[in-house]
């Protein structure tokens, strides 16, 4: 059963968001590390970069295929986890702690709330699998 | 040797089957006054030995592959080891194509494996790729990876590039953003100089240079990298003439970032201007955006060391519109010359052929700076060419000295700078005798007279 934290907001494609001061935080759930297998390169765009709402930011490379990570907020980013270029297995070991992705001012501070909730995505998985 | 498969009866029964009475029919919507109308005005079926007499004769009429040449500017004459043409005509490796199945393909990928080491080795960088089709492409392929590095949109690159090389680099790029401009070179020096480089700023890419650049003159390369990297700008370094690898200080101490070069020097043959091979490499942490082919080391789980094509997703066939570049192959058969002439001259043989190329170019530019009315414009070090100032038209010399001495003297340089009409530039590799050079200088003295 895959982890899913109560406090965070999920996206369809597998990406969790967590805002504070109108600034989202953006990862990949367990449920989509899991599914990538072991990953070997993460592939993040720079601060400053301006993205559109389920813009493709950057690309996570596993073992077994390379895959797109569409954001679910849109805005400018503020912030990128460079350490993942050195250890991106944290994103297998750590996906909603130390493998953060990107940190999003978001333009829209409401965005997240349309997000599916931990149950809801939950009840998602489940209904997918 | 092909013959056409199909019998005379076999012809008519296609065209039975299609309705028609002759293949000439198949034509028919070609207009008749664009059509040839009669034969082709060749002979009738030769015997095998008149044909050969009959092709020998043919290739007596090409004297000018034996005249003495002191043609360079990016297509070198060297000595190629015997075993280079030999070993590259084994069917394995002549019939191969660039290899995705590891499972069948360990000859080859071992090859490239070797290859790839050989231009890190020699080059002084970290990872170099599988190879790309010339020395041109492989500078334009630089220039992209420089903006996908820096997500700057200029370069700025030294005039004393090879001209053709930039005429290259515009047509690959021009439907892309980049943005090309260029610099001077310093009229004594024949080289850029390090503290007139306005138009390198905070917007640029890359710089590009060329060292030995197309005059012959050694780039004081250190520097130059030290300004590009001073406004976060790659150096990128082109290299024509790969022999000079064994002799100058190598890119990687010179803190380059991307050096690509034509691999034309090792092993293989003229021919007209190609097929030839570029050499592409680079530092390690640049290595996600290298364009191409790049084979690595593996181990199965018995712990037996493979090859196999690596960092895929960089390339087209993984993620079309996301790849680094379009290039999904490389120069195979041409990279497997370029692997056996190094292996086969080794370390000290290349510093050898590097010394001598550069001692008999040495004594060609005194002895011809010696005739009264020539000179040598440029003061800046140099390889195995040089700039000649005669003192009358160059393009006069030179064909003068062809069809009277049957002497390639060299390159005019009207064509590409055409402020001096009177420079051309010299090349001489070991292959030059100096009977040959001296015959040059003899030559020279006698039709500026």
């Amino acid at each position: 059963m895959a982890n899913i934290p109560e406090n965070l907001h999920y996206s369809k494609d597998h990406e969790w968001v967590e805002v504070k001061d109108g600034v989202a935080t953006v990862g990949i759930t367990d449920y989509a590390q899991h599914s990538l297998g072991d990953v070997v390169y993460v592939d993040l765009p720079r601060v400053g970069d301006n993205l559109a709402p389920h813009e493709a930011f950057g690309s996570i490379e596993s073992v077994k295929a390379v895959s797109e990570v569409f954001t679910p907020v849109a805005g400018e980013i503020v912030e990128v986890n460079d350490g993942l270029n050195d250890t991106p297995e944290t994103v297998n070991s750590d996906p909603y702690g130390a493998a953060w992705m990107i940190r999003v001012k978001m333009e829209n501070a409401l965005e997240a709330d349309a997000m599916l909730n931990a149950a809801e995505y939950e009840e998602y998985l489940s209904e997918n699998e | 040797m092909r013959y056409i498969p199909n019998s005379p009866e076999e012809r008519g029964e296609m065209l039975k089957l299609v309705g028609l009475d002759s293949a000439d029919e198949l034509f028919c919507s070609i207009p008749q006054d664009v059509q040839l109308n009669r034969t082709l005005n060749v002979t009738e079926p030769l015997s095998e030995m008149e044909l050969i007499a009959g092709m020998e004769t043919l290739a007596n009429k090409n004297t000018a592959a034996k005249r003495p040449s002191f043609l360079g500017a990016g297509a070198y004459s060297h000595y190629s080891p015997t075993v280079v043409d030999h070993l590259i005509q084994r069917s394995e490796f002549f019939t191969s194509y660039t290899p995705y199945q590891p499972e069948i393909s360990q000859g080859t990928l071992q090859y490239i494996f070797e290859f790839q080491t050989l231009v890190c080795q020699l080059t002084g960088m970290d990872v170099a790729n599988a190879s790309m089709y010339d020395g041109s492409t492989a500078m334009a392929e630089a220039f992209l990876m420089a903006q996908r590095v820096t997500r700057r949109e200029k370069v700025v690159i030294a005039k004393t590039v090879h001209p053709e090389y930039l005429e290259v680099a515009k047509t690959y790029t021009q439907h892309g953003n980049l943005k090309i401009e260029t610099i001077h070179f310093d009229q004594e020096s024949g080289r850029i100089s390090v503290d007139d480089l306005s138009n390198l700023d905070d917007k640029c890419a890359a710089l590009v240079i060329q060292s030995p650049n197309f005059f012959g003159c050694i780039e004081d390369v250190k520097a130059l990298a030290d300004k590009a990297h001073s406004v976060g700008a790659l150096l990128i370094l082109v290299v024509t003439e790969a022999i000079s690898l064994g002799l100058l200080k190598s890119p990687g101490e010179c803190d380059v970032d991307i050096v690509v070069a034509e691999g034309q020097s090792f092993g293989i043959p003229l021919s007209f201007g190609g097929p030839y091979l570029g050499l592409f490499a680079t530092k390690e942490k640049y290595v996600r955006n290298l364009p191409g082919r790049l084979v690595g080391v593996a181990y199965d789980k018995n712990g037996n060391r493979g090859f196999v094509l690596t960092l895929a997703t960089r390339e087209q066939h993984i993620r079309r519109e996301k790849a680094t570049s379009n290039i999904c192959t490389n120069q195979g058969l041409i990279a497997l010359a370029a692997t056996i002439y190094m292996e086969t001259m080794g370390k000290k043989g290349l510093q050898e052929v590097a010394v001598q190329n550069a001692q008999k170019a040495a004594y060609a530019a005194k002895r011809i700076s010696e005739i009264e009315g020539f000179s040598l414009p440029f003061s800046a070090p140099k390889f195995n060419e040089f700039v000649v100032r005669a003192p009358k038209s160059a393009d006069e010399i030179l064909s003068k000295i062809l069809h009277e001495k049957e002497i390639v003297g060299g390159l005019s340089l009207s064509r590409y700078y055409s402020d001096n009409p009177n420079d051309f530039l010299v090349c001489v590799t070991e292959t030059n005798s100096r009977e040959q050079i001296d015959a040059l200088v003899k030559s020279l003295k006698e039709t500026s007279k």
